[in-house]
């Protein structure tokens, strides 16, 4: 298996009046070609700005992050990125936001399959009937799928995803795990997911890394047993309950931990 | 004109309607002195008088002129400036006081030191203009450029995009709606100015108007230079209130 992205001893941490705030700690594992992986822990833990690196937009103090061998210098087509707030260009309309990244100079179509490209994707995320919508106009799982849509449609070998359906009420992000999963399927992508969602990240991914409160380090990489395609039934499958007690636990002993040190400074993850 | 178009205007002229029958009972009620306010009727009457023997016309054409040159000139400058001091931090500490300062006098207190550096043709009128629509336009856009997002630049990072094509495709679009507002702000403070810029020995021009009409106490002609003066602004804002409804028709918020 080839690697796609590696965590070589990975450490950042920021100068603060207060002191220095590490918030990544010697974090080292490796992303295969094809991988789901789950990045899972407590909230302000640091798990975010892991992403922030392999996605280009924060470097590691020490350490390396490499992407199919080389450092990564910043951000890149390549590495599609689905963040928390969706970010659907609100002065666009549906097609349109689908369409950027195909207009621009590093991924350039020409119209007929850049229209072919969009039609696929609306088709996909089932937004066809809203094409030519402004982004006002939709809901909140829409303007997800929109968002993903998007990132899709630069044809992105690897697929970062920030707490992708933390805004969504449950109905909603059970239905986005599906439809996940099933563009997993036909479309084939490396995916990096951070969660906070013990359940969301058995459901998901082929790999948990479970890592600790603030500064995060790894403090368990678990395979999950489960082969693709699935279906929502594993949840009901005996290991399922399992791995979610293990996980849970783990997440919870590092809650505790975060609260026992809690500290008045803040950042974000 | 639709059913919901006409009650909109109905509702619209009702404060018009008002405003024309407390004057008319100002006038009436003998509290104040009836020669000290003409009425409504006698001011439409001038109104006419200027239009057709006084070139009315062109009173308004000179106003017009100066405040759309003035805002316009204005407005070119603030947007890249405004937009300079917004994006980058720095900057804006290192310029922001000055700006407070030059935006905190009042135009009228630079009429003097205009008229000894400009002297008191066309030229010296448009300074003051400027300087009004200027000051007021800057403010606008960096308060509203600073408040950008960095979220769509990212996202427009991850897509590939270069820094020409953040620029061209993610960050003018977001500083339209800010242009718009400026233009806005602008025109407003500028009508407002006009008879200040007027005071330096304009022949022509709604201000110059209103100024000669109160050496000789010709208080209907200066009714009708300031209903004038009210219109022309009330009409360009409405235009720009629709210009700005149909550029930014995908915010949530509705404008016209």
């Amino acid at each position: 298996m080839t690697k796609r992205a590696q965590f070589d001893k990975v450490s950042l941490s920021f100068e603060t009046p207060k002191g220095r705030l590490n918030v990544v700690e010697d974090v080292s594992y490796d992303i295969n070609d094809g991988d789901f992986i789950a990045v899972i822990g407590p909230s302000g833990c640091g798990k975010t700005t892991m992403m922030s690196m392999l996605a280009g937009f924060q470097k590691p103090t020490t350490g390396k992050v490499l992407f199919d061998g080389r450092p990564v210098a910043g951000p890149g087509p390549e590495r599609g990125v689905i963040f928390q707030e969706y970010g659907v260009f609100p002065w666009l309309t549906v097609k349109q936001n689908i369409a950027f990244g195909l207009t621009l100079k590093a991924n350039h179509a020409a119209t007929a399959e850049r229209d072919a490209i969009c039609d696929h994707y609306l088709d996909l995320m089932g937004l066809s009937d809203f094409a030519n919508s402004y982004p006002k106009h939709l809901s909140g799982g829409m303007r997800q799928r929109l968002a993903i849509a998007r990132a899709y449609a630069v044809k992105p070998q690897f697929l970062l995803m920030d707490e992708p359906f933390g805004a969504l009420d449950a109905q909603t992000r059970s239905n986005m795990q599906n439809l996940l999963l099933k563009v997993l399927e036909t479309e084939g992508k490396t995916v990096m997911l951070i969660t906070h969602s013990v359940e969301e990240a058995i459901y998901l991914a082929s790999r948990i890394v479970v890592v600790t409160a603030r500064p995060a380090r790894i403090k368990e990489i678990i395979d999950v047993p489960f082969t693709y395609p699935r279906d929502e039934s594993i949840q009901e499958r005996p290991e399922f309950a399992e791995l979610r007690s293990h996980i849970r636990q783990l997440v919870m002993d590092e809650y505790r931990a975060q609260q026992a040190q809690m500290r008045p400074v803040s950042f974000s993850e | 004109m639709n059913g919901a178009g006409l009650r909109r205007l109905g509702l619209g002229l009702i404060p018009w309607i008002g405003a024309i029958l407390l004057w008319y009972a100002v006038r009436w009620s003998g509290f104040v002195n009836v020669s000290l306010i003409p009425a409504p009727h006698q001011v439409a009457a001038k109104f006419f008088e200027l239009l057709t023997k006084e070139g009315l016309l062109i009173d308004i054409f000179a106003s017009t002129r100066r405040v759309f040159l003035g805002v316009a000139l204005g407005i070119l400058v603030a947007v890249p400036v405004g937009f300079l001091l917004g994006w980058y931090r720095p900057a804006r500490t290192f310029a922001d006081p000055m700006i407070n300062f030059f935006r905190a006098l009042p135009p009228i207190a630079l009429i003097p030191l205009v008229i000894v550096y400009f002297g008191v043709d066309e030229l010296a009128k448009l300074v003051i203009l400027f300087y009004a629509s200027f000051f007021s336009g800057v403010i606008v856009m960096y308060e509203g450029v600073s408040q950008i997002t960095p979220l769509y630049i990212r996202v427009a990072q991850t897509l590939g995009a270069n820094q020409a094509e953040i620029f061209r495709k993610v960050i003018i679009p977001l500083t339209v709606p800010h242009i718009l507002t400026a233009l806005r702000v602008a025109l407003g403070v500028a009508w407002a100015t006009l008879v200040a810029s007027e005071l330096i020995a304009a022949q022509r021009g709604l201000g110059a108007m209103i100024q000669n009409a109160s050496t000789y106490f010709l208080l209907d002609v200066i009714y009708v230079g300031i209903i004038c003066i009210g219109l022309i602004a009330l009409i360009m804002d409405l235009i720009l209130r629709k210009i700005t409804a149909r550029l930014l028709i995908w915010q949530d918020r509705a404008i016209a």
